[in-house]
């Protein structure tokens, strides 16, 4: 027995699996940045909101409005909208069309394809988020806190998105069923303004958490309770995710 | 990486069901290293499935599905990327173009990427290499498919109705592509319900129907086989046609035409593998 040459050659086997595991990610993030520029369908979803953002903060001022209104209103609204449609809308056309099949034939992992396609929406999705924080006064570490929130924001849509694109057998049923999570997800938040009852629903919520600490980011503290909703808010997407990908194969079998 | 025996592919006793629907029953085959098999039925017969099953995308109900001498739904990612597969079904990325489709295939197995330029100016598509997926017809769709598989120097390639649809120029085109990649080495298993291409292309061919092989060998051997006539068509340059016995007689009247300068061509009565399949099955292949 070698032992040294063993471990080395295992050390050796892992690093190859570590590298190949990076080059599929690596891949899929290339193949989603040259295709999305054609897409203007999903394209349209992550300017739209920061864009907006921009008009409404240097458009409209009206005395007594809060700070940073119009970016915790759109953040808020991005937030809920944008990567869930987004992530849900390609992991379904990819099923559509066959070209899931394809990538899960040339060695490809289920995981290391929703990584690129995940990574690559948080990216896009943070550019925005960058644009509106901007576009809505934050500054120093205001804006990093922003930011932060955002960031884990993000990561619960698109693993709410990745869930509905992995149940749904196309884009027609992915959009139909995306589109009253994300109306829920997106205007609760604006919506808690109005009705002190609809408030309460939206505390539940993760976007409407979100919505709550964009206003308190410069001073930035997170409650137990806070704390205690953003993570079952993440664990009831994981929930969803696990039980999608659960019918998907029960489905393919 | 090909087994042993020199065997690519090998099935025994192979049965699927969709269902109550029994789609294969007992599939027993052998595909060599370097050969053209062809699988020959009509729409329905079970081609697709058996190829999805042999590509380890379908898992069979019983009997064994070996590629590479392996079971073909255990295969390792090195003997994945030993297997070119083109079906209809599966799906190019329609808003990039072909080059950029090639270059993420090469990217996903760490295959160079001047590779993509190799195989689409072997496929003839380097011109059309900038043009999106979407503005392709379904020749250079299908070209492109092709390319896509062609694209890891594969061992073995699974083409599922590679030319259906196809003008004859551009299908035979294809055949040509198909014989070069025969003459490199590749075992290459294709599906078809073109008699014709079959005839062509093929080293050797399995008639499937409802499921069930019901003949199988070297195309001539098969027509060679169920030739029941034993004839002799004889076409003379005055036009005529004559059929004459494949005994002495048969052979001393032909010789006199010969001898005469009266005979232009001569024809073996045997069926194509179209008439054999209908005697086998009283259908049609298409």
């Amino acid at each position: 027995m070698n032992w040294p040459g063993e471990l080395e050659l295992l050390r050796g086997d892992f690093s190859r699996k570590r590298a190949g595991m990076l080059r599929h990610i690596l891949s899929v993030l290339w193949k989603q940045g040259k295709d999305t520029l054609q897409n203007k369908e999903i394209l349209i979803q992550f300017v739209m909101f920061p864009v907006i953002t921009i008009i409404m903060e240097n458009a409209i001022e009206i005395p007594g409005m809060p700070e940073h209104y119009f970016a915790m209103l759109f953040g808020a609204m991005y937030l809920g909208m944008a990567p869930l449609l987004c992530t849900s809308a390609i992991l379904a056309e990819e099923k559509e069309k066959n070209t899931l099949r394809v990538l899960l034939m040339s060695n490809v992992r289920p995981g290391e394809y929703l990584a690129g396609v995940g990574i690559y929406v948080w990216c896009l999705c943070m550019a925005g988020a960058a644009v509106i924080g901007l576009a809505g006064g934050y500054r120093g570490s205001g804006f990093g806190n922003f930011m932060l929130i955002m960031g884990a924001g993000f990561l619960v849509s698109i693993i709410v998105g990745a869930a509905v694109g992995v149940f749904s057998r196309n884009q027609m049923m992915a959009t139909s069923i995306s589109m009253p999570v994300m109306l829920i997800l997106s205007f609760l938040p604006m919506l808690a303004a109005f009705n002190e009852s609809i408030a309460k629903l939206a505390r539940i919520t993760y976007s409407g958490q979100i919505h709550l600490l964009m206003g308190q980011v410069e001073k930035l503290h997170l409650s137990w309770g806070q704390t205690g909703i953003l993570l079952l808010n993440l664990a009831a997407a994981l929930l969803f995710f696990a039980a999608a990908c659960r019918r998907s194969k029960r489905f393919a079998g | 990486m090909e087994n042993r025996n020199g065997l690519a592919v090998q099935t025994a006793g192979l049965q699927h069901c969709y269902g109550q629907k029994r789609v294969l029953e007992d599939v027993s085959l052998q595909v060599k290293q370097g050969e053209i098999f062809g699988l020959l039925g009509p729409s329905g017969a079970g081609k697709t499935t058996l190829i999805k099953i042999l590509t380890g995308q379908l898992k069979q109900e019983s009997g064994t599905a070996e590629v590479f001498g392996k079971p073909s739904g255990k295969l390792t990612g090195q003997e994945h990327r030993d297997i070119g597969i083109m079906m209809d079904s599966f799906g190019l990325y329609e808003r990039m173009n072909c080059i950029d489709n090639l270059k993420f295939f090469t990217m996903l197995s760490g295959i160079p990427k001047e590779r993509g330029k190799d195989v689409l100016e072997k496929v003839g598509l380097w011109p059309a290499r900038k043009t999106l997926v979407s503005r392709l017809s379904k020749g250079m769709r299908n070209r492109l498919l092709l390319a896509r598989a062609f694209l890891g120097e594969p061992r073995l390639l699974f083409l599922d109705e590679p030319t259906s649809g196809l003008d004859p120029r551009t299908a035979a085109e294809i055949h040509e592509l198909l014989l070069g990649e025969r003459e490199r080495g590749a075992a290459i298993f294709l599906t078809t319900h073109n008699m014709a291409e079959a005839g062509k292309l093929c080293d050797h061919v399995a008639l499937l129907n409802e499921g069930r092989v019901v003949e199988c060998g070297e195309p001539d051997e098969i027509c060679r086989k169920y030739n029941h006539q034993k004839t002799l068509m004889l076409h003379l340059y005055n036009g005529r046609d004559l059929i004459l016995g494949h005994d002495r007689s048969g052979l001393e009247e032909m010789m006199q035409y010969l001898e005469r300068g009266e005979l232009e061509t001569i024809h073996s009565s045997e069926p194509d593998l179209e008439t054999v399949f209908m005697e086998l099955t009283g259908r049609g292949l298409n």
